[in-house]
This record gives structure tokens, C-alpha cells and sequence, in this order.
């Protein structure tokens, strides 16, 4: 199923019970799925404006006083911007700052200036730093669990708007999902970026190319035993599928743990190769760099020199999946 | 307080105590210059009445058992086993106490020779300055005799200082939350921020001292990158201001004295002289950031300089 605001019900029903949770807002609390906190919370929520250096910093102060603040703007924002801020005021110092950054990657049309293209590598450099991604509705319920979890600070690649709901229970820190277990190919995706590798992966294993499927979202800490087995369980071909800069993301983190164990099978990196993006809309840009069912799997049939039929309407097969009510409640 | 031999009794006429705070600033500064050949100078010169101001007539901190020691550096946070907070030497926090915290930390020699005049820190431990693996480094951080937060990167103090006023303010505490900043920061963008920001919440429990001697690295403020007229900037960005002779203990205290609470946070501007106590720096302005005797006729001069903070002393 496809379901809207996840984000905005749930941070409002987690955070009753959290007095120590506040709201930091840089002027996109609509933007951020946070207006609904704002209004059963207005004493709790906080705009600092278009001023996001400021922003980290006053948020390191506040956590050094035992508050757990949630700062809330687009991931540029809290990346790119300040990120002396981020290393100084509050990853030094391993304070509880929680940085919900939204519209990962090419995930909005407002082109060069709004496309976080290169957070995680950034986030991962930082010690002290947990970073965390979203891929469906249940990891974006279960996120601020893991987040809260941590004493420390934490980057949170978010969604907003409609998602997939791909899971049936909560994300868990620095433990991979699994979704498939085959032979020839290892595939790690995350992000939007599984809903779409599920269905290429349905190609492949209909052509006769067997895959171990595994969702990633936690990018740091990256020390699952089940990543290696996975690794190991790969006859021909690792890929990686991101929404981010192959040099940095998922596809170093997985490189570093292959060069790690002594993996001897290639790895293809499918992601933004090393470029800047520019302002257009979500289906075209996941096509443009390979992001879609359709070029996942045309890039792993090029690399392994298969030919693999792809159904005509792949990107439009139903991944998710149905949990029911009563589920849901309890997820 | 508990008093030790060398330090100062700080219960005695204020304007004196203070007075021979800063001079034994300024003194014991100019000693590890020369025992250390070179040193952050010009900075604890222009910087030691304003701190001698505030550690003995104006903070309200938590008297200690007695002067700490500096223990060695054990880990950054984040670690097992991560050296304590430097805030320990302005003693516990408490609802109604202030809090002191310190931007510039190219100041710190300045902080640690403070803390030891006014017996918060070990006579001896400044032996340790800049040496490896003392938590007295010359640049601090938030480890350092003194220092709670982290902010050799220019313009993140005032933010940090602010957001703890602010969740001071909101757990209902009336302590006070003093700033103490250097007048080149007011070249980074981020100080703005911090500035509006403060304004906008109307937090009058927020205090900064600014140590405007006019200089950075690289020259006179002026040249490098102009930021006055610094009353009216900061006036109309809506703080109350007061600009006072840095110098003049009575001035410093007074400009505090005088705060009313109006929902305006204080800044007071104190303009200071880099070569104060030591009139032999002025031939080498504006180029004091990092001070080192370099001729014979520097070191017999410097020599001369200590003997006569010293003999003042005396």
C-alpha cells in the first residue's frame, strides 16, 4: 500500500510521552511534515529561521542542557550548509542532535541547490555521527526509535509524501534487512531505491539469475555480520543501488567491506556517477542514472553478459505490501 | 572559597582584587611567553580586565573546595574514557548561578592564567601550557581549564551560548549566561545569526563581553575587514549595548550593574589596548596575534616588562 504524511502522524504520537524532544525548524516546517508537531506541540517546537549555521549550534547548546532537539529542514541544509557547525558544535561533542534531513538525492525538481546528493559521505566522515535512511513507511516509523536510541547525534536521510510500505516490522540499528537470498548476484540497495530494486530483481530471478537481496538503513555504524555473509553468498557480481554519489554512499561503504574481508567478485555501483543533477522530475532523473527497475537491471545484464527480458510495464508492478489495521497499530 | 599562598582573596575591596587579577594576567601571560618563546600575548594584554571584571565582581559561580588540577588529556567525547568538562573550574551549575562561556579560544592562556589567580586552578599547572598531552592547550576546547563548549572555528560560541540560555530559560532558571567573544568573530556570519536569534527570543539572561582591541591576524580590524560601528549594529539588531574603556573595572561592572531585564540581551563592547601593561608591543602593531621575543634588545625588554607587573604585584 502507499500511504501519505507517515512522518507527520507518527512523530506526533512518538513524541507525546518525550518531554525532552523539541522541534527545530529552518522555515520549512510545511516542507517537513512537522506542521502537525507544531500545532499539538507549540511549546516544544522552535523556528530559527533561514539561518542554519545558527541553527546547529543553538541545538548543541540546547542538547549540552539535556534537551533532544529534532532539527527539521531540507538535508542541504544541514549538511552542506553548516557543516562546521555540524563537525563542532555538535558531532565533537557527541551530543543528542537528531538532523531529519529531507528530499535526498535527486528526490525533488528544485534542481543543483536542493539536491543532497553527496550527505552521506559527508555525515560517515564525521566520528561520532550515526547516519540513518528511510525506504519505506516502516522504517519512517521505526526511525525516531533508533535515532532516540542513540547517545549521540544522528543524521536521518527522511522521505516525505506518499510511501511504499516494502516491511513489515521496525528498522533496527546497524542491522541489515533481508529480502532475498540467491546464488549469482548480491544486490544492496537503499533508500527509494529498494522499492525499485525489488522489482528488477523480480526480472532477474524470472530470467534465471538467482539474488541475495539486502536493504541497508543503517549507512554508520556498517558492522552487520549479515553485510559479510551476504557478500560472501555472491557467485559472479555485487551491485549497489543508491540515490547518491557512488563515491562516498552505500556503494563505499559496501567496497570498504569488501576490500575488508578479501571479497573476490566485482562490484557494480549503480548511483549518481559523479556529477551534479539538475531540476527535473523524480521518474526522469531515477532514469537518467539508472535508478529505475528497468536500468538496474539492463546495467547488471550488461555487466554480467546476459541477455534479460524486462517486462514492459516493470515499473509499474505492486511491491508493497498489506499489513492491515491491526498491524499497523502495532508497528 | 578557600584561599591558597599566590592567590587572590577575593572577598576583599573589589576594584583591587581586580585590578591585581589583571595584572597578574598579564604577568604570568608574559612569563610563559618567554619561558615558552611565544605566546597568544597581546590577547590576555588587551583581555585581562574584562576577565579580571568578571571572575571577581560579576559571575556568580560556584565557589570550589579549593584550586583544581589540570589532569592530563585522557579522550575526546565520544570516547570511554573522555577527559571531564573544563566547565568544572567555574564550579556546579545551579538554577539561580551564572554560566561562563568562552569563544575565542586563541584566549584560553588568558582563561587558564584568570582561573589561576582567582584560585580555581593548581598554582604550577600552567607549567603544563602547550606542552603534549596537557589539557592546558594553547588553542582550547571544551576539556580546557575553563571551557565548556568547543570553538576554535570562529562564530559557533554565541549560538551554542544562546541555545543554552534559551533551555535555561525553559526549564525556569534565572542564572545568567555570560559570553565572552573577541571582536574579529564579529567578521563571521554566523555571530548575526546568533545575534538575531537572541534578540528574537528577547533572551536578557544572555550576556557578551567583547574584547574590541581592534586587531586580528592579519592587521588593524579596520583594514582587514572593518566591522564598526559595532554599538549601532548590535543596537539595531535589538540588544541593549554598552561601550565601555576595557580597562576600567569599575566601567566593566557598572555596564552590567546598570541591566535592566527588557527582553533586550546585554552586550557590552570593552575597548582594550593589545599593548596594555607592556607600552614596549606598540612598535610591532598591529602585528601582536602571536607574540615572541626575536632580538636580544625583545628579551631584555620583556624581562623588564615581567619585573615591573611583578614588582607591581609585590
Amino acid at each position: 500500500m502507499i500511504e501519505t504524511q507517515v512522518h507527520s502522524r507518527n512523530i506526533v504520537a512518538w513524541a507525546a510521552d518525550k518531554p525532552e524532544v523539541v522541534v527545530l525548524s529552518g522555515d520549512l516546517t510545511g516542507s517537513t511534515e512537522i506542521a502537525a508537531f507544531k500545532a499539538a506541540y507549540p511549546d516544544r517546537f522552535f523556528s530559527l529561521g533561514m539561518a542554519e549555521q545558527n541553527m546547529l549550534s543553538w541545538a548543541g547548546g540546547m542538547a549540552r542542557e539535556g534537551f533532544v532537539p529534532y532539527l527539521h529542514t531540507f538535508s542541504v541544509f544541514l549538511v552542506r550548509r553548516p557543516y562546521d557547525q555540524v563537525a563542532m558544535s555538535v558531532a565533537y561533542p557527541n551530543l543528542p542532535v537528531k538532523l531529519v534531513g529531507f528530499l535526498p538525492g535527486i528526490m525533488t525538481p528544485g534542481g543543483v541547490s536542493h539536491q543532497a546528493i553527496e550527505d552521506i559521505s559527508l555525515m560517515r566522515g564525521l566520528p561520532n555521527m550515526t547516519v540513518l535512511e528511510v525506504g519505506d513507511a516502516a522504517d519512517v516509523e521505526s526511525v525516531l526509535d533508533v535515532a532516540h536510541g542513540v547517545n549521540g547525534p544522528v543524521y536521518i536521510r527522511m522521505l516525505r509524501g506518499a510511501l511504499p510500505r516494502l516491511f513489515d516490522s521496525p528498522m533496527e540499528l546497524d542491522r541489515i534487512r533481508h529480502l532475498a537470498d540467491g546464488e549469482e548476484v548480491t544486490l544492496f540497495s537503499s533508500g527509494i531505491c529498494t522499492e525499485e530494486a525489488i522489482r528488477a530483481r523480480q526480472a532477474l530471478e524470472a530470467a534465471g539469475v538467482t539474488v541475495t537481496h539486502r536493504h541497508v538503513s543503517t549507512h554508520k555504524p556498517f558492522t552487520d555480520p549479515a553485510i559479510a555473509d551476504a557478500i560472501r553468498a555472491a557467485k559472479t557480481l555485487v551491485v549497489t543501488v543508491e540515490n547518491h554519489n557512488i563515491i562516498g554512499g552505500l556503494g563505499t561503504e559496501v567496497a570498504e567491506r569488501m576490500a575488508e574481508i578479501g571479497a573476490g567478485v566485482p562490484l557494480l555501483r549503480i548511483g549518481i556517477p559523479d556529477t551534479f543533477a539538475h531540476g527535473a522530475s523524480a521518474a526522469y532523473l531515477m532514469d537518467k542514472y539508472d535508478l529505475t527497475a528497468r536500468r538496474i537491471v539492463e546495467r547488471i545484464a550488461a555487466t554480467l553478459g546476459l541477455e534479460v527480458p524486462i517486462p514492459s510495464d516493470i515499473g509499474n508492478t505492486d511491491v508493497t505490501i498489506d499489513v492491515g489495521a491491526e498491524q499497523l497499530e502495532a508497528l | 572559597m578557600t584561599t591558597h599562598p599566590g592567590a587572590i582573596d577575593v572577598r576583599g575591596d573589589w576594584t583591587d582584587t581586580a585590578n591585581d587579577v589583571a595584572r597578574r594576567i598579564r604577568a604570568r601571560v608574559l612569563e610563559l611567553t618567554i619561558l615558552k618563546d611565544g605566546c597568544y600575548l597581546s590577547q590576555a594584554l588587551s583581555s585581562a580586565d574584562v576577565l579580571a571584571t568578571l571572575y571577581t565582581r560579576i559571575l556568580r559561580l560556584a565557589p570550589l573546595d579549593g584550586p583544581l588540577p589540570s589532569e592530563p588529556f585522557t579522550g575526546v567525547p565520544g570516547t570511554p574514557n573522555r577527559s571531564p568538562s573544563g566547565g568544572r573550574f567555574h564550579g556546579a551549575h545551579f538554577p539561580d548561578g551564572d554560566r561562563f562561556l568562552i569563544s575565542p579560544a586563541h584566549y584560553a592562556v588568558a582563561i587558564y592564567a584568570a582561573l589561576e589567580a582567582v584560585g580555581r586552578l593548581e598554582p604550577g599547572a600552567l607549567e603544563s601550557f602547550n606542552t603534549d598531552g596537557s589539557t592546558l592547550e594553547m588553542i582550547g576546547a571544551e576539556h580546557s581549564p575553563g571551557f565548556e563548549l568547543t570553538t576554535g572555528s570562529f562564530g559557533q560560541a554565541l549560538s551554542q551560548s544562546a541555545g543554552i540560555a534559551f533551555a535555561r530559560r525553559l526549564r525556569g532558571e534565572t542564572g545568567r549566561t555570560a559570553v565572552f567573544l573577541s571582536d574579529g568573530e564579529l567578521e563571521e556570519g554566523q555571530t548575526w545569526e546568533g545575534v538575531q536569534a537572541a534578540a528574537f527570543y528577547r533572551l536578557d539572561s544572555l550576556m557578551l563581553f567583547v574584547d574590541v582591541n581592534g586587531q586580528q591576524v592579519d592587521g588593524f580590524t579596520k583594514d582587514v575587514m572593518n566591522v564598526e560601528p559595532i554599538d549601532f549594529r548590535f543596537a539595531a539588531f535589538g540588544w541593549d549595548v554598552r561601550v565601555v574603556d576595557g580597562h576600567d573595572v569599575v566601567a566593566i561592572a557598572e555596564a552590567v550593574e546598570a541591566k535592566v531585564a527588557d527582553g533586550r540581551p546585554l552586550v557590552v563592547l570593552a575597548y582594550t589596548d593589545s599593548a596594555r601593561g607592556m607600552p614596549y608591543l606598540n612598535a610591532n602593531k598591529p602585528h601582536l596575534h602571536y607574540v615572541r621575543a626575536k632580538t636580544d634588545a625583545d628579551r631584555e625588554a620583556f624581562e623588564q616588562a615581567l619585573a615591573e607587573l611583578k614588582g607591581i604585584l609585590a
